[in-house]
């Protein structure tokens, strides 16, 4: 393949562009890592200098942290849960030979294209809303008052109803495309061999969508950590504490209550928890990636 | 066990009718072998014994029992893919075990009978082996293995050995014959070859464009073509088919002889004629001779003394003269 020659060309070639995005990524990181460390209070202007391990205990002994790493979790799993299974689902149904089938599934694919603001508020507004909302006349049109306050009464889990939403189009993309790569004769091979269309999705189809499935986990994890949209323009973290993630909450310390020292802490913290769980997720799952 | 019967069996895709219609006797224990050009069917015809497609009209018998409208599981045969169609996350063990499996047989059950048929086919070193780590010999084996564990009343292939090299094909073909051999289930084999046609059939269906042209033992059809497109197409290299002057001389409109039935003389003899391209091939060379009637293929010794550009006579050996009719069919 390479000569050394040719290699030594392409380390030289390619180094503009790894160094822009090494000094992209590295800048931030550092200037977080130092404000975490700082007394930076916009409120306080006159205390500064170093602080410590300060910020970082104010940041976890926060009556909201534990509530803020809680939420975190379900949401991200809430949603991978409704994602993968009903991806998978949809995918099985777009796979099967029906009239407009580009359409439809140029369709499936629309809500991806919403920003997640819009579609936030698209939810709130026209769907959630217990007086307004489409669930709401719904439940009007049965004789009840108003409908579920879903916002008020399961702020969380009306949350995770928006953003899987928002990657269930994702999800269900991916997993068609592997769906279509399996081989016929495969299945055929199976049906032959006694297999029931159960034991056909188990035995055949699902192991040949495994990597797609990892894929679908790993990429959707690593942004939904960081959800954050969604959450601001709909419940604002509550009711309480009730839907406030680790984002949320390092916005809440920076922004809100103007500390920045203690929001770059809670980033970081951010970042380590991050790490944490991407590097279970390869674990666990990163194998199906291998061969 | 293992007879199956085709009535006015027809199948249309859309407007399409790649198979028109067709009866079929398949015997109890016979190797049945269809050949035919690309497109003629084949698969079709193999897929649809399967039930893998459904029929577009006629009925399909499986040791006397309609079949039609069985899906493939309840027919009990097995079929061997070309792409072989093996399952890639499972092991070799796993493969063949998967019908087992499906049937429901005790685990120990299972175990003694994929070790018993990995035995047979020499997949025992392999047996953990993911079907990605094997060549494609090995992978055609443990197609095969898939199949025979479920002790079909069949065996339906289609063109199992068309994605293997030559040295290979030659030695799986007698391992499949032996199989046949050992078993004595009937087999019902696709190919577009027809030296594995001639060599591993006991009966062979020639089809073109969907429809039966000929059935019948690999020496009845090289000995006795029913039509011309039988004729030219069974046999290696090629029967020489002549029209014109030459075939009405014999009150035909097409005659035919192989190219083993030629003699050639470079003195005197029917048909005038210069040697064009020669092939030797050792024991056998091929002459491409170019005379009035069009080139012609003959079959000549290993040792024979003529070249490029030289003046020779053919003469047909007149008992090996096969006539043909204006519209291709035999005159007896
Ligand atoms: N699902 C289908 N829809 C429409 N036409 C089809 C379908 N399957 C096969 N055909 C057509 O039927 C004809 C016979 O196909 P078949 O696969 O049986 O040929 P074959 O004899 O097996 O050829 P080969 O030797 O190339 O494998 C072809 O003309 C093919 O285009
Ligand atoms: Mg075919």
């Amino acid at each position: 393949m390479a000569t050394q020659h040719s290699r030594a060309a392409a380390r030289l070639m390619i180094s503009p562009a790894v160094g822009v995005l090494l000094i992209w990524m590295i800048v931030p990181l550092a200037m977080t890592l130092w404000f975490s460390f700082q007394q930076y209070n916009l409120l306080y202007p006159d205390r500064t200098g170093f602080a410590g391990w300060d910020n970082y205990r104010y940041f976890v002994t926060d009556f909201r942290f534990g509530a803020a790493i809680r939420n975190t979790l379900v949401l991200v799993l809430g949603v991978l849960a409704i994602t993968t299974i009903g991806g998978i689902l949809l995918a099985l149904l777009l796979d099967q030979p029906f009239r407009g089938q580009g359409i439809v599934r140029l369709l499936v694919l629309a809500p991806f294209f919403v920003m997640p603001t819009v579609s936030a508020l698209v939810w709130k507004n026209m769907f959630m809303n217990p007086v307004n909302g489409f669930f709401g006349h719904i439940a009007q049109a049965f004789g009840a008052q108003a409908g579920f306050d879903f916002l008020g009464q399961a702020p969380l889990m009306s949350v995770i109803i928006m953003v899987a939403w928002q990657w269930l189009p994702f999800a269900t993309l991916i997993l068609l495309t592997a769906l279509q790569s399996l081989d016929r004769e495969q299945i055929e091979a199976a049906e032959m061999d006694g297999a029931g269309a159960w034991s056909r999705f188990v035995y055949i189809v699902l192991p040949h969508m495994t990597r797609a499935i990892t894929v679908v986990i790993l990429i959707q994890t690593i942004f939904l950590l960081s959800v954050y949209a969604e959450i601001l323009v709909t419940t604002n973290g509550g009711p309480g504490t009730a839907s406030l993630n680790l984002p949320f909450l390092v916005y809440l310390a920076s922004i809100v209550d103007n500390d920045v020292g203690m929001g770059a802490a809670g980033g970081v913290i951010a970042i380590i928890l991050a790490n944490i769980v991407a590097f279970f997720l390869m674990r666990a799952i990163g194998k199906n990636l291998e061969t | 066990m293992g007879k199956i019967t085709l009535r006015n069996v027809q199948k249309r895709f859309g407007e399409v009718a790649v198979i028109p219609e067709i009866d079929l006797d398949i015997d109890e224990g016979e190797f049945v072998v269809f050949v035919g050009p690309s497109g003629c069917g084949k698969s079709t015809l193999l897929r649809l014994i399967a039930g893998l497609e459904d029929v577009s009209g006629g009925v399909i018998q499986i040791d006397g029992v309609d079949a039609t409208t069985l899906p493939p599981a309840k027919r009990g045969l097995a079929m061997v893919f070309q792409s072989y169609a093996l399952y890639p996350h499972m092991s070799v063990r796993r493969n063949i075990a998967f019908p087992l499996k499906m049937a429901g047989l005790p685990p120990d059950e299972i175990a003694r009978k994929v070790d018993a048929a990995a035995k047979v086919l020499n997949l025992s070193a392999y047996i953990d082996r993911r079907p990605g780590q094997l060549s494609g010999g090995q992978r055609q084996r443990v197609a095969i293995g898939r199949a025979i564990v479920r002790e079909p009343k069949a065996f339906l292939f289609d063109e199992p050995l068309s994605n293997l090299d030559a040295a290979l094909r030659v030695n799986m073909r007698l391992e499949i014959s032996e199989l046949h051999q050992t078993l004595k289930t009937t087999m019902v084999y696709v190919t577009h070859d027809q030296v594995e046609a001639m060599t591993m059939a006991d009966k062979i269906v020639v089809l073109n464009a969907g429809r039966v042209e000929q059935v019948g033992s690999p020496l009845e059809l090289y000995r006795t073509p029913r039509n011309v497109f039988v004729a030219g197409f069974i046999g290696s290299p090629k029967m020489n088919l002549i029209e014109g002057a030459a075939a009405a001389a014999e009150g035909a409109a097409t005659i035919g002889i192989r190219p083993e039935h030629l003699d050639i003389s470079s003195n005197a003899g029917t048909w005038a004629g210069t040697v064009g391209i020669s092939e030797h091939l050792g024991s056998d060379t091929f002459l491409h001779v170019h005379s009035d009637h069009g080139t012609l293929n003959v079959r000549a010794g290993g040792e024979v003394g003529l070249r490029h550009g030289d003046r020779v006579w053919l003469t047909p050996q007149a008992d090996k003269l096969h006539r043909f009719d204006a519209k291709g069919a035999r005159i007896i």
